[in-house]
C-alpha cells in the first residue's frame, strides 16, 4: 500500500493510531530530567498556536520555577472559524500527548489534562489514552476534561476554572496563571498544536523546526480556510507564505474575492489585492491584521462586508460569558448598531457610535474578549468605508435593486 | 506609587468607588467605573481615598497593585 504523504506536512504524518506514530516518530524522546527542554524550544523560537504568539520557552520557565505544577492541553477551539485544533487531536493525537507529557517532564508536572470540546476529537484523545496505557507510553496520568462550545471556553483563565470543575468563564487575574493557575498550582496551559510541534523539537531540534518558516517567525502552523475557496479546510503552512498561497492550498478562490478575514472572529479585514502579504506577524502588521490562530476567511466580492462584519459582532455579542459590565452591555449595544449601519434604519451619527462604544468597552473585562471584538469592528469600519457613505445614503452596493 | 485594579467580574456598578474617587473615576451610561487610564495610577494624595474605596467596595472588586 502506497500512502501519498505531503512533504510540506509535518504533523500530520503519521495515523491517528499509536503503531503508526511509532513507526513515523519514534518513541518518546524523554529529556532525564527538568528544564532540559527550554533551551531546545527557545533556540526553536516555538510560539504558541492559539492566537496570542506568546514565546513557549518563557511560559515553561515561568511554570518550571513553581511548585507541583499542571499542565494542560487546550483544545477547546472555541472560535467558529477554526478547525485545527479538532483536525490535530482527530488526525495525530498522539502527537499532542507526546507533547504534553514533554511539558510536563520539563516543567516538574504531576499533574496533566487535556481540555477538547465533545466529539470526535474528545472520543480520539480518550482513544489514543487508552493505547498509551496499555503500551505504558506516559510517566503521569493524564485526564480529559470537556470544553463547553462557547467562544471564551478556551481563554486560559477559562480553561483553569473548567479544569476545577468550574464554570467555563474567564477569571479576574491578579497573579499570572503560570503562578497560580488551577488550585492555586502554576499551571501551563498550552494549545495543543503547539504542544504537537514541541514534541517534534525535542526529536528533531531547534535548527530542523527552523528549516521552515522565517527567521523571527519559524516553525510551520495549521491554518483553516474556509468561505469562497474550493477545498475549505486544515492545512499546514509556514509562517511567511503569501496569503495567495494559503489561498491555492485551499483549491483557490471560487469567485473573486472582496477581502479576507485573518486570525478569526478577533481579527481583521485584509483586502483582497494584498495577496501577497506574507502570512506572519510581521508580514500583516502593516494591515493590523495577524494569523492569530491561522484562519482565513475568504470574502466574496458580491457579499457586503458590512452585513458579514455585523454577523459576525452580533455572534461576539452574544459569546459574552455574562460577567463583566461592560462588556455585557457593551458588546450588544455595539453590535446593534452595527446591524443598524448595515440592515438599516440608519442614521447619520451611526459610524461615530461605533466609535465611541469601541472606546467605551475596550480594555475594559477580566479577558480580552472585548478588546478583540473592538477590533475586529474597528477593522469592519476600516475596511468597509466606502460601503459605509452608501448605507447611510440608504443603499448597499450588493442587495439587488439598490443603487 | 501604586495601581487601581477592577475586578471586572465582581463588579456590579454600585458606584461606591466613583464616590470616593472623584478624581480618578465616574461612571459609564451603565453605572460602572471608568477611568482615563485602564488601571488608573493614584497619586500620592489620593492614597488614602483609594484605600477607602477599596474597603468600602460592597462588591469587594478594586483592589490596589503595585505600578
Amino acid at each position: 500500500m502506497t500512502t501519498l504523504v505531503d512533504s510540506r506536512e509535518r504533523l500530520f504524518t503519521a495515523g491517528p493510531d499509536l503503531g503508526s506514530h511509532l513507526r513515523r516518530h519514534g518513541p518518546l524522546p524523554w529529556q532525564g530530567g527538568p528544564h532540559r527542554l527550554i533551551a531546545a524550544v527557545e533556540a526553536a523560537g516555538l510560539t504558541g498556536r492559539g492566537g496570542a504568539g506568546f514565546p513557549t520557552w518563557r511560559k515553561l520557565n515561568a511554570v518550571a520555577a513553581g511548585e507541583k505544577p499542571v499542565v494542560i492541553a487546550n483544545g477547546a477551539e472555541g472560535e467558529p472559524a477554526s478547525a485545527k485544533d479538532r483536525t490535530l487531536l482527530h488526525r495525530a493525537p498522539h502527537l499532542v500527548l507526546d507533547g504534553l507529557q514533554l511539558a510536563a517532564e520539563c516543567v516538574g508536572a504531576t499533574r496533566a489534562y487535556v481540555y477538547v470540546p465533545a466529539g470526535p476529537a474528545a472520543d480520539a484523545v480518550r482513544h489514543a489514552l487508552a493505547q498509551r496505557r496499555a503500551a505504558r507510553v506516559d510517566r503521569i496520568g493524564v485526564d480529559v476534561v470537556v470544553a463547553a462550545d462557547r467562544f471564551v471556553a478556551g481563554e486560559a483563565s477559562a480553561v483553569v476554572s473548567a479544569v476545577e470543575g468550574r464554570a467555563p468563564v474567564p477569571r479576574d487575574k491578579v497573579r499570572r496563571i503560570a503562578e497560580s493557575g488551577v488550585r492555586g498550582r502554576p499551571t501551563l496551559v498550552q494549545n495543543v498544536e503547539t504542544l504537537a510541534h514541541l514534541a517534534l523539537i525535542a526529536r528533531h531540534g531547534p535548527a530542523w523546526f527552523r528549516s521552515r518558516g522565517t527567521a523571527e517567525e519559524p516553525g510551520t502552523f495549521l491554518a483553516t480556510v474556509s468561505g469562497a475557496v474550493a477545498a475549505p479546510g486544515v492545512y499546514e503552512l509556514s509562517y511567511g507564505v503569501p496569503v495567495d498561497e494559503a489561498l491555492a492550498r485551499a483549491g483557490g478562490p471560487t469567485v473573486p474575492l472582496q477581502a479576507l478575514l485573518l486570525g478569526g472572529y478577533h481579527g481583521a479585514w485584509l483586502p483582497a489585492q494584498a495577496g501577497a502579504a506574507p502570512l506572519s506577524r510581521a508580514g500583516l502588521r502593516p494591515w493590523g491584521a495577524s494569523p492569530g490562530a491561522g484562519i482565513l476567511v475568504a470574502l466574496p466580492a458580491d457579499r457586503c462586508g458590512l452585513v458579514e462584519s455585523a454577523r459576525i459582532a452580533t455572534y461576539l455579542g452574544a459569546q459574552t460569558a455574562g460577567q463583566c459590565g461592560p462588556c455585557v452591555n457593551g458588546l450588544p449595544r455595539l453590535a446593534d448598531t452595527l446591524h443598524r449601519l448595515a440592515q438599516g434604519p440608519v442614521h447619520p451619527g451611526l459610524p461615530a457610535e461605533v466609535a465611541r462604544l469601541s472606546a467605551l468597552v475596550d480594555g475594559r473585562g477580566a479577558c480580552k474578549h472585548p478588546d478583540g471584538t473592538v477590533r475586529f469592528i474597528r477593522s469592519s469600519m476600516a475596511a468597509f468605508a466606502p460601503e459605509i457613505g452608501i448605507h447611510l445614503a440608504g443603499n448597499c452596493s450588493y442587495r439587488r435593486g439598490s443603487r | 506609587m501604586s495601581r487601581l485594579h477592577i475586578d471586572w467580574t465582581a463588579c456590579e456598578g454600585r458606584g461606591a468607588c466613583a464616590e470616593l474617587l472623584p478624581e480618578l473615576l465616574y461612571r459609564d451610561e451603565w453605572g460602572y467605573p471608568l477611568s482615563r487610564e485602564r488601571e488608573p495610577q493614584i497619586p500620592a494624595p489620593l492614597e488614602g481615598h483609594a484605600r477607602r474605596a477599596v474597603r468600602d467596595c460592597p462588591r469587594l472588586a478594586l483592589r490596589l497593585v503595585d505600578s
